[in-house]
């Protein structure tokens, strides 16, 4: 067990090597409570809304559908990245728990001259189910939500008996984020574990979601790196030119400038993995350099990838140097698994 | 003296076994393959390569970190375990057997009585 941001959380319940393949495979189940849920109701939430994220919440045609998105700071830095939800009377942000402090901060200063009001609500536990079989063991949970859940698509959701049930996850593989409030959390818990889920631990959320190429806030992005450089441009939404949200003169005006980084992916056919922190380069004069953000050995491909934030060059392969030696990497699309399936697209 | 199948140990989780030839076993201990986590890959010295005692001699990386293993004793590496090239995993399923990693012929068997005991190592983690 650690400590994540004031949450006892288990790193792994035995491996996690094998807690990732069962999600790539089968079926796990996570304990994702320490995420920060915020309502917004009230006359302007949804005015306020729009000005706070990057994307647009308009796109959002159905109740309870989500909608990836930024929350930029004036000079278009990442404060945090999240999904907002659509409510009947406003909109639900899940955010991160890491960042829950700058959030709350940043939402407080600028809902000042809104008539909104913000609900932080942790009297809500979220559990997540993932994995091909998701569907087959909810729909062995007696709960009546996941019949109506079947019909969904990809980001949509439902709500009934207290439960906010949706479409969602952080492992590229089919499956459920469900919020609701503690107590019917273990019930849902406990009837998943025995319709053959696995519990799965923070170690193997990382490396799912690094090979299904989503960022990790802290890693692949924070405050001083603009949606541009982080894969993130399509969570900007420019389309309607009266939205002036939070960020947006700081990112038009990078538009104009020439975007100098990109985040890609690199896989390796060494034994190493490149870590966070570690340099990359293109050229024996080492006339430019990259970052590694996140590194992990691939439990599905069985070989180590990573995430950079590179220079934007069109390399086709980069170097590290590691323990004195040269370490090459190819360079291409920043994600390597979708549905247990390898999309890694190299450059040529 | 010693027995042949006791345990000696380094503060820096490297384990070493003796035998009557003053060959030593050297591996990583139980808690430290449950501090690495899954082990993905390992880094082996060369054979003939002469170590030091308490010198860099094989990587062991885990989905969690690389991590140096040092020489237990100072002598010659005359054995390899291949085996965890290719199945790394071994150490984290039997470290202190059959996820060895290396053997050297020690310079100075005696030497062998100057490490941690189980005990004295085991105190040691606790710290």
């Amino acid at each position: 067990m650690v400590d994540f941001h004031g949450w006892s959380m288990p790193i792994n319940y035995g491996s996690q090597i094998s807690e990732h393949v069962c999600v790539r495979e089968n079926c796990g189940i996570f304990d994702v409570s320490h995420m920060t849920i915020l309502d917004f109701k009230g006359k302007d939430a949804e005015e306020f809304v729009r000005k706070l994220i990057s994307n647009d919440v308009r796109k959002l045609n159905e109740l309870y559908e989500g909608l990836y998105s930024a929350m930029l700071n004036d000079d278009g830095g990442v404060i945090d990245d999240l999904i907002a939800y659509k409510l009947e009377n406003g909109y639900r942000l899940v955010v991160n728990c890491a960042t829950r402090g700058e959030d709350l901060k940043w939402i407080a200063t600028k809902a000042r001259n809104y008539s909104v009001e913000m609900e932080e609500r942790d009297d809500l536990s979220m559990v997540a189910i993932q994995g091909p079989n998701s569907s087959e063991v909810l729909s062995n949970c007696p709960a009546p939500i996941v019949r109506a859940l079947e019909s969904k698509k990809k980001q949509q959701g439902v709500y009934g008996n207290d439960m906010f049930a949706t479409k969602t996850g952080y492992t590229g593989e089919a499956g459920f984020e469900v919020i609701l409030p503690h107590d019917l959390a273990v019930g849902l818990w406990r009837n998943a574990i025995k319709a053959g889920a696995k519990p799965i631990g923070l170690g193997a959320r990382d490396t799912l979601r690094l090979e299904a190429g989503m960022n990790l806030y802290g890693f692949e992005m924070d405050d001083s790196i603009s949606p541009f450089e982080c894969n993130m441009t399509w969570t900007v939404d420019f389309t309607d030119e009266d939205r002036n949200f939070f960020g947006k003169e700081a990112l038009l005006r990078m538009e104009k400038e020439s975007k100098q980084y990109e985040l890609v992916g690199l896989m390796l056919e060494e034994r190493a993995i490149l870590r966070q922190g570690q340099k990359v380069y293109f050229d024996e004069e080492k006339n430019m350099e990259g970052t590694v953000t996140s590194g992990t050995y691939s439990p599905t491909l069985k070989k180590p990838i990573a995430l950079a934030r590179v220079p934007k060059i069109a390399a086709k392969s980069c170097y590290a140097e590691m323990r004195g030696k040269e370490v090459f990497a190819k360079i291409g699309s920043p994600r390597f698994i979708k549905e247990g399936k390898e999309i890694f697209k190299e450059r040529i | 003296m010693s027995s042949a199948s006791e345990l000696r140990y380094l503060a820096s989780h490297e384990w070493g076994r003796i035998d009557e030839e003053g060959i030593l076993t050297v591996g990583i201990s139980e808690h430290a393959q449950d501090l690495l986590g899954d082990i993905v890959f390992v880094e082996l010295p060369d054979i003939g390569k002469e170590l030091d005692a308490e010198e860099e001699s094989a990587i062991v990386e885990s989905v969690k970190a690389a991590s140096d293993v040092y020489a237990p004793l100072s002598g010659e590496v005359i054995e390899i375990n291949e085996k965890l090239l290719d199945e790394p995993e071994i150490v984290n399923s039997s470290p202190l057997e059959d996820g060895w990693f290396f053997k050297i012929k020690l310079n100075d068997s005696a030497a062998f009585e100057s490490l941690m005991t189980e005990e004295e190592y085991n105190a040691s983690c606790e710290d």
